[in-house]
């Protein structure tokens, strides 16, 4: 059994990653296999360094502690008529916001403005040395240093432990609307994919269920003019409007990914929207596999019924839950990882880039 | 005239890369030693003009291997002195790998050289209805392996972001000789985001060969507004309003006074008589989501005490609102022989308050300062007036410049929005960030160039100031080719 520490401070988080000779932070867990190191790490657990720190609706922003839970963080902005408009994930499972970072998922928001990677202004984080550094800025635009928040997204923790983070934020549309459009093929859903990704209608988010020929999209813009764009939507390519309560539903269960198998194996991969064909007969052929492409063909997610991952994956992706690689799919070595990892912990407290 | 003996390591460099493209003549090295921050100036060893990725590559190991610093060079836009030559090193001049390499319509992706020119994407691809969104003053003349360098920004940032939101991923040359591929077509990654780390690296990690870029589909429509203001604080509260209200414009841009005659003068920009600023506000995307939009920011505009609102009726008129914009900087020059452009960026809220602060130790100091500045997100852009020929006011210009930097710091700002640190705010560095975080850039600088040769004395406060000199404005800027955001 491994220790776990609860700093209730970000000096206490610097003393606690500096405690042990290897250590990884950790958040609630909903992307487990981020934090699957060996047994004898000390887990350093964000669960009380929780709260926002700062929020000014004017300025577009907000800072909060890395164990804040992403539903406090949509309520608080909520209440001001903001939101992220990446959709943070699992937010009804208790993610955090610094295990969001480590985990660099997004929800089906993100096809609109961008990912987590096109919010997130600073980091104050812990690094291998133990020291807390604040690196970015706290305001929209900022072009000084080096964009390690960047370098942050998707490190699942190899590179620091995350403190506080500063993200932009943006005024929440006033009105919803999800559409239900229909494709006969995989092939027919990636010419769909593409053309809603060019159309004129600024969607909100595109997304589609492996093996079902149905694509589905939500619109977000002011309660006067969606009407009109649903319906012009509606009448190119058939479909149907959802009602309010369906459509809340099929969000939630897409960003909550309910639609995994419980305790499954479940895994993303970045893909382009011509790989879709390829990536469903790929999905198809794994008894059980489940798997969703979202943000207008752009990744992919998978869930195994079994807690193990496939040997072997044709794309490189992460593995969000389950027995495997960290990285299942080609490899992509390059010296200058290793060496970044090196400057910014160079005796190996935080677990290797590929551990 | 006998010319010196060349150099032994050029002599070398000589060997790795075909023919001619090596300059080294007085006058080829003359117009290399400034950017468009012309107040510093230095003649490197020799330019080298490669016309492939692989003479790069053959370039910058050789480099490597004999220990030579290299500045990687585009159109030479940078307003932070980010491609000033290095005494003793060579520019490695990038503008022949000028080739668009991939259109994918449906993936809506362009990969490009590094010598591309910014408003040559969208000019690529505007057929199929759609553009390259980030649009920096300088887009007719900049390239993207500098925008990629120094993450330029523009006039659409608050709704689009810099240039690092539309880089998918890039084929990048390290300064260690490795030839490294990150990110990639797709829009989302697995992994740390090596991408959003090159982009901004100020030319010190290395070289980008190819630069995989995401294009927005064209906004079906803009609605674009200008209003003029008797004071520049009902110009701000206007800011305020609109940020209130949950609209979310493609840009809002303040120009002020000074900065209004000099776009006037130039390019014959016609604003409202009898006011002390304006403000620019654009709004776009599907038809129907404009008009709604409108109808709320026409009521803002009308309640915030405005001079006269003029909307653009056509595209046109929407296009001479921009050019004078976007010409006010070098329009500047009109009314000085030299000036200095900061980008301090400041919390929205505290952009009066930075205003007066600038105003008043502009009246104090005896030094004339226009502001134009992207008031949507707080970057500032204060044009320092100057004449270099008169003793003591470059020095009087930069202790100006100096207080404004060290203001948008104590407001939680930054010194720089989206010029880069480059040469110019080096010594700034340590006001915005702690010695053990500057060690970490450093380090990981270290990284990616071990032997300190990629972009030397940038963006690191250094001993040893470099070459200072009054100049007017860079020729091609007088030539109204160029300009300065």
């Amino acid at each position: 059994m491994s220790t776990t520490l609860q700093p209730v401070s970000v000096e206490e988080l610097a003393a606690a990653v500096r405690s042990a000779p290897r250590v990884i932070a950790t958040g609630a867990g909903t992307k487990p296999r981020l934090s699957a190191v060996s047994a004898d790490i000390v887990r350093v657990s964000t669960a009380k360094l929780a709260g926002i720190t700062e929020y000014e609706p004017s300025e577009f922003t907000f800072t909060a502690l890395a164990g804040t839970p992403v539903r406090e963080i949509r309520a608080a902005l909520g209440e001001r008529g903001q939101y992220l408009p990446f959709d943070p994930v699992l937010a009804d499972a208790g993610s955090t916001l610094g295990g969001t970072v480590a985990a660099g998922i997004n929800g089906p928001g993100r096809w609109r403005y961008g990912g987590l990677r096109d919010f997130i202004l600073g980091v104050r984080f812990v690094d291998g040395y133990g020291r807390l550094l604040r690196l970015g800025g706290k305001v929209v635009k900022n072009a000084a240093g080096f964009d390690v928040p960047k370098l942050l997204v998707g490190s699942a923790g190899r590179l620091g432990a995350l403190a506080e983070i500063t993200f932009k934020v943006f005024p929440r549309p006033s009105a919803w609307r999800t559409l239900r459009l229909p494709a006969a093929d995989e092939a027919a859903k990636a010419r769909l994919l593409a053309e809603l990704g060019r159309g004129r209608w600024e969607l909100d988010a595109v997304e589609s269920v492996v093996g079902e020929p149905i694509v589905f999209t939500r619109l977000g813009a002011p309660e006067a003019a969606i009407d009109a764009l649903a319906k012009e939507i509606t009448e190119r390519f058939g479909g149907a409007i959802l009602g309010e309560d369906e459509a809340a539903a099929w969000w939630r269960d897409a960003a909550e990914f309910r639609w995994t198998h419980l305790g499954g194996a479940w895994a993303k991969f970045p893909l382009t929207p011509s790989d879709g064909p390829a990536f469903a007969a790929w999905v198809a052929a794994q008894p059980g596999a489940r798997a969703r492409i979202g943000a207008a063909g752009n990744v992919g997610y998978v869930s195994w019924p079994g807690a193990a991952a496939p040997a072997e994956c044709p794309w490189r992706g992460v593995l969000l839950r389950g027995n495997g690689p960290l990285w299942p799919g080609p490899r992509r070595d390059s010296a200058v990882a290793g060496a970044v990892k090196a400057a910014l912990d160079p005796a190996g407290r935080f677990p290797g880039l590929e551990d | 005239m006998t010319r010196p003996k060349p150099n032994p390591a050029l002599r070398r460099l000589a060997a790795v890369v075909p023919a001619g493209r090596i300059l080294d003549g007085p006058a080829q090295l003359a117009a290399y030693e400034s950017d468009a921050l012309t107040a510093f100036q230095t003649r490197p060893l020799a330019i080298v003009v490669p016309e492939t990725q692989e003479e790069v590559v053959a370039v910058v190991r050789f480099c490597h291997a004999e220990g030579l610093p290299f500045v990687a060079r585009g159109s030479g836009t940078s307003l932070s002195g980010g491609s000033l030559p290095v005494a003793g090193g060579i520019v490695i001049a990038l503008n022949r790998l000028n080739r668009i390499r991939r259109i994918d319509l449906d993936q809506r992706i362009a990969v490009v050289e590094p010598g591309v020119i910014n408003s040559a994407v969208t000019a690529a691809v505007q057929a199929h209805g759609l553009h390259y969104a980030p649009d920096p003053s300088s887009q007719p003349i900049c390239t993207i392996g500098g925008n990629v360098a120094f993450n330029a920004g523009g006039a659409h940032c608050l709704k689009y972001g810099m240039t690092s939101n539309h880089v998918l991923g890039l084929k990048a040359v390290l300064a260690t000789g490795e030839v490294v591929e990150f990110g990639g077509a797709s829009r989302e990654q697995a992994g740390p985001d090596w991408t959003g780390l090159f982009v901004g690296n100020e030319g010190l990690f290395g070289v980008a060969l190819e630069i995989t870029l995401q294009l927005l589909p064209r906004a079906e429509c803009f609605h674009t507004v200008l209003a003029g203001y008797a004071t520049l604080e009902q110009a701000g509260d206007a800011v305020a309003a609109i940020v209130a209200s949950g609209l979310l414009p493609g840009a809002i841009e303040i120009m002020e006074k000074l900065a209004l005659e000099a776009a006037t003068a130039a390019v014959h920009a016609e604003y409202p008589p009898g006011c002390e600023a304006v403000l620019i506000v654009e709004l776009e995307g599907p038809r129907e989501v404009v008009a709604a939009d409108r109808a709320r920011l026409d009521a803002l505009l009308a309640a915030s005490g405005p001079v006269e609102v003029r909307p653009a009726r056509d595209a046109a008129e929407r296009m001479a609102i921009w050019k004078g914009r976007k010409s006010a900087f070098s329009a500047v020059g009109r009314l000085s022989p030299d000036f200095i452009v900061q980008d301090g960026v400041v919390p929205r809220r505290r952009l009066g308050e930075a205003l007066r602060l600038i105003n008043g130790w502009s009246r104090e100091m005896g030094v004339r300062c226009a502001n134009v500045f992207h008031a949507g997100d707080g970057n500032l852009h204060p044009l320092i007036l100057y004449d270099g020929r008169e003793p003591g006011a470059l020095q009087r210009a930069e202790e100006l410049a100096g207080r404004i930097l060290r203001m948008c710091v104590e407001m939680g700002g930054s010194i720089t929005g989206e010029h880069g640190v480059g040469v110019e705010k080096r010594d700034y560095l340590p006001d915005m960030f702690a010695a053990e975080e500057i060690a970490c850039l450093k380090r990981i600088r270290a990284a990616f160039d071990p032997k300190g040769i990629a972009n030397p004395g940038k963006m690191f406060p250094e001993k040893g100031a470099p070459a200072l000199a009054h100049a007017g404005l860079h020729p091609l800027e007088k030539a109204g080719v160029i300009s300065r955001e």
